[in-house]
């Protein structure tokens, strides 16, 4: 119990003393001492898992009170920014929250028996275990590049470092509580916490940009956390229990309803069409806080809450309906990401896919599909975590995320290059961890719904095509480059070295992960559990020392092989990446990859599958409701 | 015939065969177009004299890349033909095309980055065909497993007519065959010199032939799976399949990557889509 408890409130506390902070000595400390506290945690909880969580230290009443108080307190906070924004969706939907909420706590008051407050299961052990380690990393990386973006890259931001990262603990203690609450007045809780700091966070800038998707991200996330309100409400009115576990237990014809709103929460959360905008829009943010809401915290929580409500919507229409909205996402994202050469964008899609992908999983909600969406979950997030920090850096050397300028870089930063090649490899590579688990989702939903495949298939085929030309641009060189010097800072490197290690470790060892933590929480659940097959496993170890023995061949490097310039069609030119054309004019060698602008139309494929995902969670709520 | 049989038969007779499947399609083609052709053997003395030669390149690790694709490619088939997973065996095989196209970015001459970047389209196009192809039958024999695919009492062909069409039209693109030699041609007419190979030469470019003659001879597997309930019309049909695929090549102009996506997407939708709808809705 104190363990699960200190992971939730350590965080928290040390976003208050970060908070009080101002020089960068201390704060390192802090910050190096918390993660590192943090990581262990998480690990001896994944060791030793606590059978029974026993009683809270502190009445339940006090608690739920202090909580209510600080939900007032948020509320009023964002009600003065929509006021002051002028943004009277979010006044009306703060109001109407506020409302229930309000409503409810009259009513029902401190005294509704919510079950548990906390407990403890695999499930979560896995999300704790990737808030904890995935964020932690990103907590460490931050150190270094939020230096590095004050004092070089963007000195025309005010220097708020102490609030960001205030703000960076309190969400990961809050994502902590959000996988380890049971009763779901504390989720709300935790859920409406993670809410305000993304939007704090995506705002911190402070440019027009910035506060504008801020706003975006807020009123989206608000809708999102005003269905949660109802779902809550609803679901006590029926069954007068308020635990997550009951819930999930209570038979459809009371829990259909509540899953369903917790579903559409989930969905604004896990950024799926046609909320997925808002999630573009906070790559406006430093790097770290991207990472952080596309790897271990945030749009995790939606596909989280999504993939907890699996048992209780599967076989139905509304869990087809969610089912059809990832899928469309997953095919939207994957398509869209072809058509951008910035970085940041396209590792923004992705993730908009991938969830896409998990959501489809919880909607089709069999014990196959929800291991497929927990291994999912695991390997999305250490490789896009990775992936993001690797832009980050690139970002500030390079001084531009455009993907066109990172030709070359295998040359200029070879150490973040290959690391970056690692999480793509991950990302979409057979064997590595994405693809394992696109599999494992492929055959679920051939299993459930044949006719989903179309999505996956499709949607598949397109990832593949926008990874790989990145990974070429990365390895391509047309002019030689010296090395730079210094690529990364420490506590970036440190963070970078550990998410490849762990990205690599999470491949190799995935059987492990499976048996140890996906298949007994399924089989808790369904009774039974998904699997790949020993033989199938076997051959996935076998291609993956297959692949990992290509760096080694670079060992007889050069052997036998003579050097010459590449063809240019033209006459080359000494040592250089230029050639004498046909009329003895010089002509410089430039490449670039396609977009394929000319047939797949960004606005409007967002356009359409926005419209589809708006017919689809109507059509999940009609459904719900008869 | 057991599984370590059967993979060990793979391994020596599948660069036999697809060699002798390689010059007998130049033969034809030459025949076509008027020409006497080179002898039958021919592929394997290009191999041969290939081996010979020097390796030039421009950067020593594209031929990595390469020596991973020829090694993959023969793990896939291996995999095909040991009667694994399908699904997995398309990964493999995914992985393996990826180190080409990765080989090519490396090699940094225009017209192999062109090459590359025109290679990934077409792994796009065909990709949701081949798994689509998969997952029909699945539906009909309920494994994934070719094993039991192959061993399956129906002619799959007659379930899945649309998917089997598709499929080929697949296959079209990823033999690299006219309509589809976006990325590279073995006919003397390509703007791109020779595309995704231009910068291989000497033993590199034979493994790039060796791994082509053993994906032929999976592929062919693959249409013969269609036709598993009658062996000895399966290896008819694989080799009908293959002729077809020598004639198209002949009479087909190249299409522009545009066409070739949204065509294949089309037929991938609507005959192997549709196909499986009509199959999901039977009882």
């Amino acid at each position: 119990m104190m363990l699960v408890l200190a992971l939730v409130l350590v965080p928290c506390l040390a976003g208050v003393i970060l908070f009080c902070l101002r020089a960068e000595r201390p704060r390192r400390t802090v910050v190096v001492a918390v993660t590192l506290a943090v990581c262990a945690g998480c690990v001896a909880l994944a060791c030793r898992p606590p059978l029974d969580l026993g009683e809270l230290p502190v009445s339940r009443h006090a608690i739920n009170l202090g909580m209510t108080a600080i939900e007032a307190l948020m509320g009023l906070y964002i009600l003065y920014v929509g006021v002051r924004a002028r943004h009277f969706l979010i006044v009306a939907l703060m109001l109407a929250q506020g409302a229930v909420v309000g409503w409810f706590e009259w009513t029902a008051g401190a005294d509704a028996d919510a079950g548990l407050a906390l407990f403890v299961d695999k499930f979560s052990i896995v999300m704790a275990l990737i808030n904890g380690i995935v964020g932690g990393g990103i907590c460490l990386y931050a150190l270094g590049y939020m230096r590095e973006y004050h004092t070089e890259a963007h000195r025309d931001v005010p220097d708020r470092r102490p609030l960001f990262f205030s703000l960076l603990f309190v969400f990961m203690g809050a994502m902590f509580g959000l996988v380890f609450a049971n009763a779901l007045p504390w989720l709300f809780f935790f859920w409406e916490i993670t809410t305000l700091c993304s939007f704090l966070l995506i705002g911190y800038t402070q440019t027009e940009e910035a506060r504008r998707n801020a706003l975006r991200a807020l009123v989206m996330n608000l809708a999102g956390g005003l269905s949660f309100a109802l779902a809550m409400v609803w679901f006590y009115r029926n069954s007068h229990t308020l635990g997550l576990q009951q819930l999930i237990y209570s038979g459809h014809a009371i829990a259909l309803l509540p899953a369903a709103l917790l579903c559409f929460a989930g969905i604004t959360k896990a950024a799926q069409c046609p909320f997925s905008s808002w999630l573009l829009g906070a790559m406006v943010a430093p790097t770290p806080v991207s990472a952080m809401l596309h790897s271990s915290t945030m749009v995790k929580a939606g596909v989280y809450l999504v993939l907890r409500m699996a048992p209780v919507i599967t076989g139905t229409t509304v869990g087809l309906m969610v089912a059809v909205v990832g899928g469309v996402t997953f095919l939207y994202g994957s398509l869209a990401a072809i058509t951008t050469p910035e970085a940041k964008r396209v590792l923004a899609y992705s993730t908009v896919a991938n969830l896409g992908l998990v959501v489809l999983c919880g909607g089709i909600g069999t014990y196959e599909a929800v291991w497929a969406g927990v291994l999912l979950i695991i390997f999305h997030a250490t490789a896009k975590c990775l992936l993001f920090l690797c832009v980050g850096v690139v970002e500030h050397k390079l001084h531009s995320r455009n993907i066109e300028d990172m030709s070359g870089l295998i040359l200029y930063m070879p150490r973040v290059a290959v690391m970056m090649m690692i999480g793509m490899a991950g990302m979409s590579l057979a064997p590595f961890g994405m693809l394992i688990s696109k599999w494992a989702a492929l055959r679920a939903v051939v299993d459930a719904h044949p006719l989903l495949c179309f999505f996956i298939v499709f949607g598949s085929s397109a990832t593949l095509f926008f990874w790989v030309k990145w990974m070429g641009k990365l390895v391509e060189v047309v002019r030689p480059q010296s090395r730079l010097i210094k690529e990364i800072s420490l506590d970036e490197s440190v963070a970078l070295y550990g998410l490849s290690l762990v990205t690599f470790t999470a491949c190799l060892f995935f059987p492990f992960f499976s048996t140890q933590f996906i298949e007994p929480y399924v089989a808790g659940i369904y009774g039974e559990s998904g699997f790949l097959g020993q033989g199938n496993t076997l051959i996935m170890v076998i291609m993956m020392v297959v692949v990992m023995l290509f760096p080694l061949s670079f060992l007889s490097h050069g052997r036998g092989v003579k050097l010459v310039d590449p063809y240019l069609g033209g006459g080359n030119l000494q040592g250089g990446p230029s050639f004498a054309g046909a009329a003895g004019e010089v002509e410089n060698v430039t490449l670039h990859n396609y977009y394929m602008t000319s047939i797949i139309n960004e606005i409007l494929l967002t356009r359409v599958a926005g419209l589809c995902a708006v017919g689809l969670l109507l059509a999940m709520f009609a459904s719900a409701l008869l | 015939m057991n599984a370590w049989l059967r993979l060990i038969v793979y391994l020596v007779a599948a660069p036999v065969i697809g060699g002798l499947l390689a010059g007998w399609d130049r033969r034809v083609s030459a025949r076509m177009q008027s020409r006497q052709g080179p002898p039958i053997l021919q592929p394997f003395y290009d191999v041969l004299k290939l081996w010979q030669k020097q390796n030039l390149a421009v950067f020593p690790s594209q031929n990595y890349y390469i020596l991973s694709f020829l090694l993959l490619v023969i793990f896939t088939g291996a995999l095909f033909f040991a009667g694994s997973d399908l699904l997995l065996v398309i990964f493999a095989f995914t992985t393996a095309a990826i180190f080409f196209v990765l080989g090519a970015y490396k090699a940094s001459s225009p017209y192999s980055f062109i090459g590359a970047e025109r290679e990934l389209i077409q792994i796009m196009a065909y990709e949701p065909m081949v798994l689509l192809t998969a997952i029909g039958m699945y539906m009909v024999t309920k494994t994934f497993y070719v094993r039991g695919i192959a061993s399956h009492g129906t002619m799959l062909v007659l379930v899945l007519p649309g998917v089997f069409l598709g499929f080929v039209y697949a296959l079209e693109i990823k033999f690299r065959k006219s309509p589809f030699d976006l990325s590279s041609s073995h006919h003397a007419h390509q703007e791109l010199v020779r595309g995704i190979t231009t910068e291989f030469s000497g033993r590199t470019l034979a493994m790039i032939e060796v791994a082509h003659w053993y994906e032929s001879v999976f592929l062919l597997g693959w249409v013969y799976l269609f036709f598993a309930a009658s062996p000895v019309v399966g290896v008819v049909m694989s080799l009908v399949v293959y002729a077809f695929v020598v004639l198209v090549d002949n009479v087909f102009a190249r299409l522009k990557w545009q066409t070739a996506l949204r065509s294949a997407w089309a037929v991938t939708a609507v005959l192997g889509f549709g196909n499986i709808v009509i199959l999901s809705l039977l009882p």
